[in-house]
């Protein structure tokens, strides 16, 4: 294997960062790999647990296939950009504390890095339109019930603050 | 880390082309969503890919002067179903984009990518079959312009030639004026899914709404590529708008159709689909036209 690399450049967490990358790697690789970002999971590395799930340029996108080299000059937002600076979680994280929406936690990251996505938007959306825009992400734990409850408390909240 | 030997990254069209020239056994990968999944599975392990995933230019949905509506091959779903002029003219395209996979994949998933990949499965295929689109290709020569039921040449198989790149899909103003449709897809559950049988219905109706000027219907897996039931077509142009045409292409679309066995479902699970889809799609595309039927 002839080795092949890119410098790739973008902003990951609203930090800018540049890393020289092998042309092989999935985002996700790049992500943990170089920059430690081990909240984005390795779940099936096929695009269908949504285990690996980032927001790229404001679009929610399964890291995991999504090659490293299209990442350059793209805006990246993962789960510990979600996080304050001093540790504080943020609504929704905390929500899915509350809500017990957690159970092994492997899939936590990717659902709260969607809920992210849309909630930003402001909508206030029908249960239906909330499964389906949390249908990307499989849970092998809790049933999602909790997980749809935290997600419509911190969309209701953050509609009235 | 994917198993690949090389990616050959174009920025604009003429790039890409001089790479498939350069390259000719390399891989296009739009989205990657289905080449990274075979790259996984062993199937493509190894290849080389040109990626034209950067190519912003054939990105959007644009109206050309004489009508005709461009939507850039590298499209994603989700985007395609939240652009204003696919939602009016064209508006079924939106909603079934909408069934595929999940979100993120809606995100990453081109239209391009979609067709080029030449299964019968394909949600964009249908529909883009019953709309009468163009596929345009550029290459070496030039552009060229392929009817979407020439496109598909065999299970898995489409016309690229040498050289060439998919850069547009366009539907002509004729195709579009005055017509609405709907798709069904069939699966097993709502998300995350490949169709077990999907089906595209539009039609144009007369001024009174009650005779179907043209009706065309598209399918997905009832054959090795998507298919246009044309029979039933010619049959039911110029039909009344009514429950008994409505029947009538139900049971006609079975002399259209043949799909197959798999580990899916059955030839015969299908063929009652594709016979009740095509019903409720008509029903359904008659109401979006301004047309009833009690």
């Amino acid at each position: 294997m002839s080795g092949q690399y890119k410098l790739v450049t973008c902003t990951i967490n609203g930090k800018e960062r540049t890393a020289m990358v092998d042309v092989r790697a999935s985002l996700t690789d790049m992500l943990r790999n170089d920059y430690g970002l081990t909240s984005v999971k390795k779940g099936c590395e096929v695009g269908e647990c949504g285990a690996c799930a980032v927001i790229i340029d404001g679009e929610c996108y399964n890291s995991c296939i999504y090659l490293a080299i299209w990442a350059d000059g793209k805006n990246i937002t993962t789960l510990e950009g979600l996080t304050l600076p001093d540790g504080t979680l943020s609504d929704i994280q905390q929500a899915f504390v509350d809500e017990a929406a957690i159970q092994c936690g492997f899939c936590s990251p990717g659902f709260i890095v969607e809920a992210e996505s849309f909630l930003k938007k402001g909508k206030i959306y029908t249960d239906d339109e909330l499964r389906k825009l949390l249908s990307g992400h499989l849970c092998r734990c809790t049933g999602y019930e909790n997980i749809l409850r935290a997600v419509k408390k911190v969309m209701h909240s953050r509609q009235e603050s | 880390m994917y198993d690949v030997k090389a990616v050959y990254e174009a920025k604009s069209v003429s790039e890409a082309i001089s790479l498939r020239q350069e390259h000719p056994q390399a891989v296009i990968i739009a989205g990657g969503s289905d080449v990274l999944i075979k790259i996984r599975e062993g199937k493509l392990a190894g290849c080389e890919l040109i990626s034209i995933y950067g190519i912003d230019s054939l990105r959007g949905v644009t109206l050309e002067a004489d009508g005709t509506l461009r939507i850039g091959s590298l499209t994603s779903f989700s985007h395609i179903t939240r652009n204003a002029l696919i939602q009016k003219y064209i508006n079924v395209l939106g909603e079934a984009v909408d069934k595929v996979g999940g979100p993120q994949i809606r995100a990453i998933g081109t239209i391009g990518g979609n067709t080029c990949n030449g299964v019968t499965s394909a949600d964009s295929a249908s529909t883009l079959m019953a709309w009468d689109a163009v596929i345009e290709l550029t290459g070496p020569e030039g552009v060229r312009r392929v009817p979407i039921e020439k496109f598909y040449v065999g299970a898995g198989r489409v016309d690229i030639q040498a050289g060439e790149i998919q850069t547009g899909i366009l539907i002509p103003k004729e195709s579009y004026e005055n017509c609405a449709g709907h798709y069904i897809k069939y699966g097993m559950r709502n998300a995350m899914e490949i169709a077990t049988t999907g089906c595209s219905v539009n039609v144009r109706l007369s001024a009174d709404k009650k005779t179907l000027e043209r009706l065309r219907i598209g399918y997905g897996v009832a054959g090795p590529v998507p298919i246009r039931a044309h029979k039933t077509e010619a049959a039911f142009n110029g039909a009344g708008v009514s429950l008994a045409t409505a029947e009538g292409i139900s049971k006609s679309v079975l002399e259209d159709v043949n799909p197959r066995d798999s580990w899916r479902a059955s030839r015969d699970m299908r063929l009652h689909l594709c016979s009740e889809m095509a019903k409720r799609g008509f029903i359904e595309a008659v109401r979006l036209c301004g047309g009833e039927i009690l």
